[in-house]
C-alpha cells in the first residue's frame, strides 16, 4: 500500500454503468477517453453514437470499476469536461438493462456446421451470412450471454467477432427529455 | 453594416478588445502573420513580444494572477505552440485564468504534415480547461467569448484556440459579445443554508478548530480574503495557508500560523495533526500539503468548500463538501457564525491556543546567522525588511529559494505572490515577474530566483530591457540546484548526482551585458546596502546574492512522513526515508 494511497475505507471494487450525454463534435471522445487513460482508470466497454441530430448530442455508454469513492471522482472529473452535458450513473439510480450486439463470424465445415446452427438457434442469434465453409451470426443480449456464445462458437473452428460494447438505458417511465432542453 | 464584416484576424482582435484584453503576450511566426497584422493597426491592446512562447505564457500567468483578470497570450503553430504547452500546463495546475491564441496551417494543408504543423489542440488537450480548432470562420466570435467565459468561470484556468491561417483571412461577420453568455452546466455554487449553518455551528462548538485556506480564496477576489479574515477573527482560531494562498489572510494577523506542509511551520503541521474541526476553503489537499495521508488530521472533523466538485472527496474524505465560490459561500458562512456568535456558544479556545503557542516555541524557522556568509534566510529576511512600505510583487522560481521566500517573506494581501505551485516549473518567475510589471508598472516587482532557475528563461532579461521593467532579480545563489542537492543528500547517502551548476555566467556582466545594472553581494555586512542599492536603481537589476552553498530549507516533512513527524534541522534524529517514502517526488 502506497503512503499516499487514498484513505478510504476497504471497498471492494464495483462495476458501474454511465450514461453519458456530450456535444457530437470532433475531440469529445477524446476528452473523455483521455481523462480515463490519464488518470488511471478503467473502461470496461465504451459505445458512442449520435442519438440527436437536432441538437447534435451524442450518448457515451460507458462501463468502468472502482471504489465508490474512485466513481465518485470519475463522474465529477467528466462533468468538467465542458461538451459533457449530463453524466447519469445507471447502477446508482436503479434499475436498468445493458444491451450489446455481436458479429461473430465461424469458419467451419462437415458435422460441426449443424451443431453451429443448433447453438445459434438456442441463443436465438440470427444468420447473417453463409458459405459453404462460414457463417455470420448476429446475437443481441447481456454481455455475458454474448461471451457464453462466443466460447462455444471458438470451440467449432477459427472465429471472429465484432462487438458494440454495452449500451444502457433505465428502465421504467423516466427520461431525460427535460434534461436535454436545459443544454 | 459593412462595418461589421472584417478578415478573420481583425475579428479575432476585435474580440480580445470586447473582452478587456489590453495586453497580451506573444512571439510571432507564420501561422500567425494575419494576426500580427491586424494588431499592428490596432491601439487597444498592448502586444508584449517575449523570447520564447513558454515566458509568454509565464508571463500572462503573472498579469492574471496579480490583477484577477484573463492573461493572453499569441503564438505560432508548431514550435509556438509546443513551446507553449509548459506554461499552459502550470496554468491549469495553479488555476489561473489563461487565454492562449495559437496559429495552425491553414484547414486545408491540416493533417498533411505541413511546415509548422503540429496537433495543437491534440497536444494540449490534457494541459489546458478546454480548447478550440476553429475550422469554421462563423464560429470564430462565439468561440472567442465564450473561451474568455470558461477561462475565469467556475475554476479558472487556460483555454487555448488553434486558428488556422486560412480562417485568419476569411471575410467574417463579426458578432458582439452577448451579455448572457449561457455558463457551463456544471460550475454552480450551491449556497445550502442549512449545511453552512450546520458547518458554522461544528466550528463555534469546536475545541481544536483550524482553518487552513488555499489558491481557491486568492481567485475568488480580494473580498473572499477579506471575509476569511474576517472569519477568522469572529472564531479566534487559528489559521494556516498553502504556498498558492499565502496573502489571502494578512501575515501579521496574530492568528496566522505561517504556511502548512511540506515546508511548513511546526506549529502550522501540529495543529492540522491536532484538530478536531478542519476547514478547508479553497485548497485541495495537494500531497506537499497532506503528507502521509492515512496520518492525516486522524481526528478530526473535515469541512472543504471548493468551486470545483472534483475536488472535494479526491484524496481526503470530508465530512461536508460544500461546491461553490469562496467569497460566496464564505459570506453566508460568516452571517451564520455571526449570528450563532450572539447566542454565546463560541467554546473557549484557551486549552488550544497554549498548545499553539507552545509549538510556537520551537521557532521552527529559526537559523543562527554567524560569520561572513550569507544565510539564505537571512537575505529573503531583509529583503521583507526593506521592502515592506512598497507595494510589493514578489515572483519566484522552483526550489530551495522559493520555500525559503514563502517561508520569510511576509504578505499582507493576496495577489502579490506568484509562484509554481502545482507544476512546479523551474523558470516561471522571471518571464511572470514581466506580466507582473506590465499590470503594476508603478510597482515594486521582485523575482526572487535561484541560479539554476534563473538561467532557464534567462533569455527574457531581453524582454524586461526592450520594455524597460523596473523588475530586481533577486539570486539566492549557491551554485547548486539546492532542491535536488538537498534531497540527495537526505536520501541518496549525499551522492550529488548532477545537481552542481556549473559553468555560470557572471551574473554582473551578463546585466552589463544587457545594459542594466547588475549586483554582487557574499558578504552579511553588505547584504542590506545592496537590497538598497538594488531598490533605488531606477530599473533593471540582477542581485547575485552570494548565499551559503549548502544550506538545507528547514523545517521538512520528509517525503511519506505525517504532519507530527516532521524534522526541524539536520541535527534532528532523521529516521531513514521509508521506502514508500524513496518513491515519492
Amino acid at each position: 500500500m502506497s503512503v499516499y494511497q487514498k484513505n478510504e475505507l476497504e471497498e471492494d471494487e464495483t462495476s458501474r454503468t454511465l450514461s453519458l450525454i456530450v456535444d457530437n463534435q470532433p475531440g469529445t471522445l477524446a476528452r473523455v477517453i483521455g481523462l480515463f487513460s490519464g488518470r488511471g482508470y478503467n473502461i470496461e466497454s465504451l459505445n458512442v453514437t449520435e442519438i440527436d441530430k437536432i441538437r447534435n448530442l451524442s450518448r457515451i455508454s460507458l462501463v468502468t470499476r472502482g471504489t465508490s469513492m474512485t466513481i465518485e471522482q470519475i463522474k465529477s472529473q467528466l462533468l468538467r469536461i465542458i461538451p459533457v452535458h449530463i453524466v447519469r450513473d445507471l447502477t446508482l439510480e436503479g434499475p436498468f438493462i445493458k444491451s450489446e450486439l455481436a458479429l461473430v463470424k465461424l469458419v467451419v465445415k462437415g458435422a460441426n456446421r449443424v451443431e453451429a446452427l443448433r447453438i445459434a438457434e438456442t441463443f436465438r442469434a440470427r444468420t447473417l451470412d453463409v458459405t459453404l465453409s462460414s457463417f455470420v451470426f448476429e446475437l443481441t443480449g447481456k454481455p455475458s450471454k454474448l461471451d457464453a456464445f462466443i466460447n462455444l462458437m471458438r470451440s467449432l473452428g477459427d472465429t471472429e467477432v465484432s462487438r458494440t460494447g454495452v449500451s444502457a438505458i433505465s428502465r421504467g417511465d423516466k427520461t431525460e427529455t427535460k434534461l436535454l432542453d436545459q443544454i | 453594416m459593412t462595418s461589421n464584416y472584417m478578415t478573420g484576424a481583425e475579428a479575432v482582435i476585435k474580440a480580445l478588445v470586447d473582452n478587456g484584453v489590453e495586453v497580451i503576450f506573444g512571439y510571432p511566426g507564420g501561422a500567425v502573420l494575419p494576426l500580427y497584422d491586424a494588431l499592428f493597426e490596432n491601439k487597444k491592446i498592448k502586444h508584449i513580444l517575449v523570447r520564447h512562447e513558454q515566458a509568454a505564457v509565464h508571463a500572462a500567468e503573472g498579469y492574471a494572477r496579480s490583477t484577477g483578470k484573463v492573461g493572453c497570450v499569441l503564438v505560432t503553430s508548431g514550435p509556438g505552440a509546443t513551446n507553449a504547452i509548459t506554461g499552459l500546463t502550470d496554468a491549469l495546475m495553479d488555476s489561473v485564468p489563461v487565454i492562449c491564441l495559437s496559429g495552425q496551417v491553414p484547414t486545408h494543408l491540416i493533417g498533411t504534415d505541413a511546415f509548422q504543423e503540429a496537433d495543437t489542440v491534440g497536444i494540449s488537450r490534457p494541459c489546458t480547461k478546454h480548447n478550440y480548432l476553429v475550422k469554421n470562420a462563423d464560429k470564430l466570435c462565439e468561440i472567442i467569448h465564450k473561451s474568455f467565459e470558461i477561462a475565469s468561470s467556475g475554476r479558472p484556468g487556460p483555454v487555448l484556440i488553434d486558428l488556422p491561417k486560412d480562417i485568419q483571412l476569411t471575410n467574417v461577420k463579426y458578432i458582439n459579445k452577448t451579455q448572457k453568455i449561457k455558463k457551463h452546466n456544471h460550475y454552480y455554487s450551491n449556497v445550502d443554508e442549512d449545511l453552512i449553518n450546520k458547518v458554522a455551528k461544528l466550528l463555534l462548538q469546536s475545541e481544536r478548530p483550524i482553518i487552513y485556506a488555499g489558491g481557491g480564496v486568492v481567485n475568488s477576489g480580494p473580498k473572499a480574503s477579506k471575509l476569511l479574515t474576517e472569519l477568522v477573527n469572529l472564531l479566534d482560531c487559528p489559521v494556516t495557508l498553502t504556498l498558492m494562498g499565502l496573502g489571502c489572510v494578512p501575515n501579521t494577523n496574530k492568528n496566522f500560523l505561517g504556511m502548512l506542509g511540506m515546508h511548513g511551520t511546526y506549529e502550522a503541521n501540529l495543529a492540522m495533526h491536532n484538530c478536531d474541526v478542519m476547514l478547508n476553503v479553497g485548497a485541495r489537499f495537494d500531497d506537499r500539503v497532506t503528507g502521509r495521508l492515512n496520518a492525516f488530521a486522524p481526528n478530526s472533523k473535515k469541512v472543504h468548500i471548493d468551486v470545483d466538485k472534483s475536488s472535494i472527496n479526491k484524496v481526503v474524505s470530508v465530512d461536508y463538501g460544500i461546491v461553490g465560490d469562496c467569497k460566496e459561500i464564505l459570506s453566508v458562512l460568516v452571517q451564520e457564525v455571526k449570528k450563532l456568535h450572539n447566542q454565546k456558544v463560541l467554546k473557549s479556545k484557551t486549552t488550544w491556543w497554549s498548545k499553539i503557542n507552545k509549538w510556537k516555541e520551537k521557532d521552527s524557522l529559526g537559523f543562527k546567522q554567524i560569520g561572513n556568509n550569507i544565510k539564505p534566510q537571512q537575505a529573503i529576511k531583509s529583503l521583507y525588511e526593506k521592502t515592506k512600505k512598497f507595494d510589493t510583487y514578489i515572483t519566484t522560481e522552483v526550489g530551495q529559494h522559493q520555500m525559503w521566500a514563502a517561508q520569510y517573506f511576509g504578505f499582507s494581501k493576496p495577489n502579490h505572490w506568484m509562484t509554481s505551485g502545482g507544476l512546479g516549473t523551474m523558470g516561471y518567475g522571471l518571464p511572470s515577474s514581466v506580466g507582473v510589471q506590465i499590470a503594476h508598472p508603478k510597482s515594486l516587482v521582485i523575482d526572487i530566483s535561484g541560479e539554476a532557475s534563473f538561467l532557464m528563461n534567462m533569455q527574457e532579461l531581453s524582454t524586461i530591457v526592450q520594455y524597460k521593467l523596473p523588475i530586481k532579480i533577486f539570486i539566492l545563489n549557491n551554485e547548486w540546484m539546492g532542491m535536488v542537492r538537498q534531497w540527495q543528500e537526505l536520501n541518496h547517502g549525499s551522492r550529488y548526482s548532477e545537481s552542481y551548476t556549473s559553468s555560470l555566467p557572471d551574473f554582473v556582466k551578463l546585466a552589463e551585458s544587457f545594459g542594466i545594472n547588475g549586483l554582487r553581494v557574499d558578504n552579511i555586512n553588505n547584504l542590506e546596502a545592496t537590497i538598497d542599492e538594488m531598490i533605488n536603481i531606477n530599473g533593471p537589476v540582477i542581485a547575485d546574492i552570494r548565499v551559503e552553498k549548502e544550506e538545507n530549507c528547514f523545517p521538512m516533512i520528509p517525503s511519506g512522513a505525517a504532519h507530527n513527524e516532521m524534522i526541524l534541522s539536520s541535527d534532528d534524529n532523521v529516521k531513514d526515508t521509508s521506502n514508500e517514502g524513496l518513491a515519492l517526488v
